[in-house]
């Protein structure tokens, strides 16, 4: 039934939206016009469409009046169009057999005056009039969801993530690019405004990782390809080699005792460059998984060949170093992945004011954390790069943070690690400390109250813009010292503050690489290079491509609770997918008509969602369903007219725009 | 029994369509014995009170061939939609405007003044236009006029089917002769030819790459082209992705690209548009200079991808023309 050749009954509903459309649009006056239409059973007005009642006279209408297509004049699609189809459904009719007129934001919001405004809605419910009747039964498509996870960075986010799932009985991929995970989270040493100590609330949680029997961890690891859709992603995972067989080794650490370089004497990541360590090492104690690794730059036998190999003797039976290890793949299926690859942080040599890398004493916070850190360089003694214990310290908030020259954004976490290192500066050392800032931001749970004991604690707060950090002395007091030259905004006048320690709080940035990620994983950017969420508020973990979320500071700056939160809400996003079992497709797909294509090509590279393929045994080209999204674009552009596209026919689109020229 | 009755008639054409009659060769002798034809001005001697004196629907058919420009024109189409059981638009021309119909480009002041006073090879020095009327020695001569625009056949008479090219095709013409014969017709208002596009039946279409990703475009004359390769793999403009198959490729294999005579499929509504999208999406580059830079190539869009169609597009005619 309802085919085309049947005698076509147009129900058309006009809805007030309480004041919302009524003010601005006469719509007694469009229900009355259309029901002098053609094909137009019935046209009736009413306050509210998208009550139980408005949806209740669709269904009861459909069977009395024996109506086969269905209009409504009300919101935005956006809003209702869902809840529409569902009465005509309700009511026995194909739910695509119904189409939905925008009166609201199209209209009644944008006009004023209400004579024009009731002939637009006229025109427009004449236009949706004109393509209903082409409209045909549509199927909606279920999708199988393959329950396996992958999670892309193994920060606190990736790990909150990946446990969550896991816990829920999951499998899931964690996949680092580091060779430990744990990210920007296992170098702090204190958190706010608590004051845990980071590693002993993370270090657990990455041993769990490790262990888990659900997540399988690959570090030193690297997403390259993404194919498939949501439900049925295939992901190409590049393994880097470490020259170390990671089954084999038992994190005993023999082989970093045993190499040819009797001391540290690299530069040491982890610590920020703080710290020496030799070619062959771990980044830190509690590094998950407990493997060391060879730094091919550095190591004497992969740059020259020529080396004792004092380690491989050191290992022994346990052979778990193997100088010829090659990159590897493995290629894997999941039907869902969060993507939580972290920020970085503002690079303090783009402000040359303050003298980072030209002063030794000038650090930025990360430096400080390590510092100040028991396993740090320096077993948490705070002594400057020039051996010196600093007796005053000047903390420069907003570095590369709320500058129209640098960043505009807050970094949303500097002004409360930096009162965080003041008050672990001031326990360490004794030393005067002085915060520079613009406005102390404290919007948590426990900041303000964090701040608060801090001016207890008799740290000191200056308001302004550092304008510059010197070494250049104008009294006898600075001599020797770097001297803060600031307005103090509160006071009044420009200040000279000599200092030993200078501590740039440095704001986050996206990563270096995170447009590569984002067209890896398909994901949409804001101008800034921070991934985007598909709504700030009602969807912030969800992104524009089905089954992909996001988490953590690849979002936007944020701190540990919030990435934790977003981690929580990104793992039931997966989760909800995963149990549902299954998506429902709107099937405003396109398809090709194989009989009519001449297989020119044309279309292939157009695809954003690369739904379209050249099939070479037929010679035409082949869409596939369930990656297409709609988006017309091979439609749009096929030269021979051959592709169609479900909802978007060409007669249901001409014939629209026949409907609002006709009125008049 | 008498033969059915055939007219082959011309408006605004060049006389190609007439040469492909001519081209069926041996085969026209096997038309003549199945059909009388009646009239065929271009070949034979008709007159035209002839014609108006049969009885309606007393031509089996009639193969019209031009565009409509001239009152004449329009006349003829009528009397013949009249005269005939089958009237088929052969031909460009009177399928979609053909050639004649880019003239709707202009308007017929400027084309006129253009012609009969500004090409480089007029001399016309007292500005002598021709009349509709003339009078010598109490006699009365009477001349065509023109309309503002270049229609199609279709435009101005209901027409049963059509037959594109430019000129058609000895084989889809024989083919069109022996369907009208034989009764074997499809719907009425069908193209007589395959609903393919050329890419279909041409020898170079597995030469062309998945993505051309244009990054200039080239004109057949500015350069040597590889005679089996695709054309937009070569940066020159080939109407064959747009345009139905059945000519059997001629251009395509005489190392030229397709010009797009055949004009678009039946699920597509305007030809050129068409074109413009798909080629346009595939070019490489993505910012504006880089989009017009590589557009610098083809510096007549309307007589590139609207060849033989304006007149029947969705453009038409300039806006300010009444029809």
């Amino acid at each position: 039934m309802n085919s085309n050749r049947e005698e076509l009954r147009i129900g058309f509903y006009v809805c007030h939206c309480g004041h919302n459309i009524a003010a601005t649009v006469d719509c007694a006056e469009v229900a009355r016009y259309v029901g002098t239409l053609p094909h137009v059973a019935l046209s009736r007005e009413y306050k509210y469409m998208c009550s139980d009642p408005g949806q209740e006279l669709i269904q009861q209408d459909i069977r009395e009046h024996k109506l086969n297509r269905v209009v409504v004049a009300s919101c935005s699609p956006l809003l209702h169009e869902h809840t529409f189809r569902g009465a005509t459904e309700a009511g026995g009719l194909n739910p695509f057999y119904f189409h939905m007129v925008n009166i609201r934001e199209h209209n009644s919001w944008v006009h004023t005056d209400r004579k024009e405004a009731t002939e637009k809605a006229k025109a427009l419910a004449q236009a949706a009039i004109e393509r209903v009747a082409h409209h045909k039964a549509l199927e909606v498509k279920r999708v199988k969801i393959h329950a396996d996870v992958l999670v892309v960075g193994g920060g606190i986010a990736g790990i909150h993530a990946a446990m969550t799932m896991a816990n829920a009985g999951k499998k899931v991929y964690l996949v680092e690019r580091e060779p430990t995970i744990g990210g920007h989270m296992a170098k702090f040493d204190k958190t706010f405004p608590t004051l845990d100590c980071a590693a002993c609330i993370l270090t657990p949680k990455m041993s769990e990782v490790g262990n888990h029997p659900n997540i399988t961890l690959w570090t030193y690891s690297e997403v390259t390809k993404v194919d498939g859709y949501v439900g049925n992603y295939k992901v190409t995972v590049k393994h880097k080699p470490r020259y170390i067989v990671e089954d084999a080794c038992v994190g005993c650490m023999e082989c970093i005792d045993a190499c040819v370089y009797k001391t540290p004497k690299f530069e040491d990541e982890f610590n920020e460059g703080l710290g020496k360590r030799k070619p062959v090492f771990i980044p830190f104690p509690q590094a998950t998984p407990q493997v060391v690794i060879i730094d091919p730059e550095t190591c004497l036998n992969l740059k020259t060949g020529k080396c004792k190999k004092t380690c491989v003797e050191a290992c022994a039976d346990r052979m778990a170093i193997d100088f010829t290890q090659q990159e590897t793949f493995d290629e894997i299926e999941v039907g869902t992945m969060i993507v939580a690859t972290g920020f970085k942080t503002f690079d303090a040599k783009r402000v040359p004011a303050y003298g980072y890398g030209v002063y030794p004493n000038v650090y930025t916070a990360l430096e400080v954390e390590r510092l100040v850190n028991a396993s740090g360089p320096t077993g948490g003694e705070v002594i400057t790069r020039d051996g010196r214990h600093p007796k005053s310290i000047g903390i420069i908030h907003c570095v590369g943070s709320r500058d129209k020259k640098t960043n505009v954004w807050c970094s949303r976490v500097c002004c409360m690690y930096s009162m965080k290192l003041a008050l672990l500066l001031k326990e360490h050392t004794g030393a005067e400390i002085y915060n520079f800032y613009i406005d102390i931001r404290t919007p948590g749970k426990g900041y303000e109250e964090f701040y608060n004991k801090l001016l207890d604690e008799g740290v000191h707060f200056i308001r302004g813009r550092v304008g510059e950090v010197t070494d250049w002395a104008m009294t006898p007091e600075e001599e020797g010292k770097l001297t803060i030259r600031v307005e103090d905004t509160l006071a009044g006048y420009v200040r000279r503050i000599p200092v030993d320690m200078v501590v740039l709080a440095t704001g986050l940035e996206p990563q270096q690489d995170a447009q590569d990620v984002r067209r890896l994983f398909n994901l949409s950017c804001g101008g800034e290079g921070w991934f985007l969420e598909r709504h700030p508020k009602l969807a912030p973990v969800s992104t524009f491509t089905d089954g992909i979320f996001i988490a953590g500071g690849c979002q936007g700056p944020r701190d540990i609770p919030d990435t934790v939160a977003q981690a929580g809400a990104a793992a039931a996003e997966c989760l909800a997918l995963i149990d549902k079992g299954y998506v429902e497709q709107e099937p405003n797909t396109a398809f090709v008509l194989a009989e009519e294509c001449s297989g020119c090509k044309s279309c292939i590279p157009l695809c954003p969602y690369t739904a379209i393929a050249f099939d070479e045994s037929s010679k035409v080209a082949v869409i596939n369903e369930a990656l297409c999204k709609g988006c017309g674009t091979c439609v749009a552009s096929c030269p021979s007219g051959s592709i169609v596209q479900n909802l978007f026919e060409d007669d249901e689109v001409f014939s629209e725009i026949k409907g609002v020229l006709a009125y008049d | 029994m008498s033969k059915p009755k055939l007219g082959i008639y011309w408006c605004a054409s060049c006389g190609g369509c007439e040469e492909t009659v001519v081209d069926l060769a041996e085969d026209i002798l096997g038309v003549v014995e199945k059909v009388d034809i009646v009239l065929w001005p271009v070949a034979m001697d008709f007159k035209y009170e002839d014609l108006r004196a049969m009885e309606d629907k007393s031509l089996f058919a009639t193969l019209l061939n031009g565009a409509i420009r001239s009152t004449e024109q329009e006349e003829m189409a009528h009397l013949l939609r009249r005269k005939s059981q089958y009237l088929i638009a052969y031909g460009s021309c009177a399928v979609t405007g053909g050639i004649p119909g880019l003239a709707n480009q202009f308007p017929r002041e400027q084309i006129l003044k253009y012609v009969y006073e500004e090409t480089p090879s007029t001399v016309n020095e007292k500005k002598i236009r021709p009349q509709l009327k003339f009078e010598e020695s109490g006699r009365e001569v009477h001349l065509p006029g023109l309309w503002n625009v270049v229609r199609s056949l279709d435009q101005v008479v209901d027409v049963d089917f059509y037959v594109p090219g430019c000129p058609p095709t000895p084989n889809i013409t024989r083919e069109a002769v022996n369907a009208l014969l034989s009764g074997k017709l499809p719907p009425k208002g069908s193209v007589l030819c395959p609903d393919k596009a050329l890419c279909d039946e041409c020898a170079r279409k597995d030469s062309k790459p998945t993505n051309v990703a244009f990054v200039e475009f080239k004109r057949p004359h500015q350069q040597l082209l590889d005679p089996a390769k695709c054309f937009l793999a070569q940066g020159v403009v080939c109407m064959g992705p747009a345009t139905r198959s059945g000519c059997g490729a001629q251009c395509t294999s005489g190392n030229m690209p397709c010009t797009g005579c055949f004009g678009g499929t039946s699920r597509v509504r305007d030809q050129g548009a068409k074109i413009l999208s798909s080629l346009c999406a595939n070019i490489e580059a993505k910012d504006e200079a880089g989009i017009n830079k590589a557009l610098e190539g083809i510096p007549d869009p309307v007589g590139t991808f609207y060849r033989y169609g304006l007149a029947k597009s969705l453009l038409r005619r300039r806006v300010d023309l009444p029809a």
